[in-house]
């Protein structure tokens, strides 16, 4: 079973923080607004300089290439970005092509332009551009934030089914209670500097 | 043909033409009259200065006043490359990027123009290295610090999406490679666009400089030809070494892009 580990890491004002995110299982954390859960996330993603020992499958951070290391742990960002006018461009051909029925798009929209996406949609395509470079581990920083009730539920829905499906070892920033309680096989909280279990772990 | 000398009082005419236009900007607030004032006044010092060197150099031609003169200028168009960044690398690493640049470019490419295409005797002879080493060392200049500062800059403002690339496994250079083709034009466009009007639209400033002089003009052509040529390679190489180097030092050793190494002076 694959497993995402992270032992005694230190980022800004947290440190010591240790967990372990077994494939397939979503890890959520939430936190007050500023506590370092997106910094936690970078320092996983090996964006930002951080203490301690992070390992994907017994393979360490520091032992693969930074841009290798990046393209198996996939991290999304809260606000993603685009840097092409087509949304297309952003994709491969095939990936393109095969765009999930479940995120609610019409085929044309690869032919968008970037500017016409609203925040939301851009979130949705954000998932699928990052789960179309076939990852082992994904790093979602509050995925479905710009989302309303109805399309949170459906990308939720769709986000744990490739999780299960891929065996994804997935941390998940979350704030909302309800959501945590839906997708999260554990749930830590950032507390001052520590990371604190509330249910589900070791 | 013998040149026309101009007497000193001559060009004080000249002066009076800037005197007006600044006070004509100090009275319709155009806030360039200062800055206006004291380049003139360091443009009149500083040539006047570099002509007494150049005189004294010219009888001596001894090789290491030569160079020396050449590094004292490399160094002066380095504290200027750092100087025109509006967000530059911290500590020593901005001038020793441009220098170290402009070094390179400037340097080989002045010496192999001197050697293999012009050819005069000594090599060195002042009277063909110091203009062309000038002119070439003004040119990357402007060519590595607009590079430069484009680079800085955009690397500032696209913080995110350079990020978001790297997040989705993009090496440090695919990161970045829209912003390095900026810099890049952005460094070449200038000596592109001169090569472009080049004696349609502008006569360049050393051709007109040398029939002045009394040369005949297929000769000034020629040798106008030879220095926007060396120019543009000069202009190019240099860009292309500061922003590569620029750009790694903006990545660490694990591609994390790190613009805590950038300073706003």
């Amino acid at each position: 079973m694959t497993n995402l580990l992270l032992e005694n890491v230190s980022v800004g004002a947290l440190s010591d923080v240790s967990l372990a995110v077994p494939g397939g299982q979503v890890v959520c954390l939430s936190g007050p607004s500023g506590s370092g859960k997106s910094r936690l996330l970078r320092a996983v993603a090996d964006l930002e300089p951080h203490g301690g020992a992070i390992s994907h499958n017994g393979a360490g951070q520091l032992d693969v290439p930074a841009h290798q290391w990046r393209s198996r742990v996939v991290m999304v960002p809260a606000d993603s970005q685009w840097w092409f006018d087509d949304v297309g461009a952003h994709f491969s051909q095939k990936t393109g092509e095969n765009l999930p029925e479940a995120l609610g798009f019409p085929p044309e929209v690869m032919a968008w332009s970037v500017s016409r996406l609203s925040s939301g949609e851009r979130q949705r395509l954000a998932l699928w551009r990052a789960l179309a470079l076939q990852p082992q581990a994904l790093l979602l920083d509050e995925p479905t934030a710009n989302l309303d009730g109805e399309a949170t539920k459906a990308i939720e829905a769709w986000l744990l089914e490739e999780i299960r499906r891929r065996q994804l070892a997935t941390l998940w920033v979350a704030h909302d209670p309800a959501q945590i309680q839906r997708v999260a096989n554990a749930h830590y909280r950032i507390h001052g500097a520590r990371l604190e279990s509330v249910y589900g772990s070791d | 043909m013998e040149v026309i000398d101009l007497a000193w009082w001559k060009l004080a005419l000249a002066a009076l033409l800037i005197l007006a236009l600044a006070v004509t900007g100090h009275l319709s607030r155009l806030g360039i009259t200062r800055s206006l004032l004291i380049a003139a006044v360091r443009t009149v010092i500083q040539l006047a200065l570099i002509g007494l060197v150049l005189e004294a150099l010219f009888a001596s031609s001894a090789f290491y006043w030569i160079a020396l003169l050449a590094l004292t200028m490399l160094l002066v168009a380095g504290r200027e490359v750092v100087a025109r960044q509006s967000r530059r690398l911290r500590g020593w690493w901005a001038f020793g990027i441009g220098t170290g640049a402009m070094f390179v470019s400037s340097f080989t490419v002045t010496v192999l123009a001197l050697t293999v295409v012009i050819g005069p005797e000594p090599w060195y002879a002042p009277q063909y290295a110091i203009p062309l080493l000038g002119m070439m060392l003004g040119n990357t200049m402007t060519g590595v610090s607009l590079a430069l500062d484009r680079l800085n800059d955009s690397v500032w403002r696209q913080r995110a999406v350079i990020e978001n690339r790297l997040m989705l496994g993009q090496t440090w250079q695919q990161a970045l490679e829209d912003i390095r083709r900026e810099a890049m034009r952005s460094g070449m466009m200038p000596s592109i666009n001169a090569m472009a009007a080049a004696g349609i639209v502008s006569l360049p400033g050393m051709m007109t400089g040398q029939i002045l002089a009394g040369s005949p003009p297929a000769v000034a052509v020629k040798y106008q030809i030879l220095v926007m040529l060396i120019i543009t390679a000069g202009t190019g190489f240099g860009a292309l070494m500061a922003v590569s180097w620029g750009g790694r030092r903006l990545f660490d050793e694990r591609e994390r892009l790190r613009l805590d190494r950038l300073i706003k002076p």
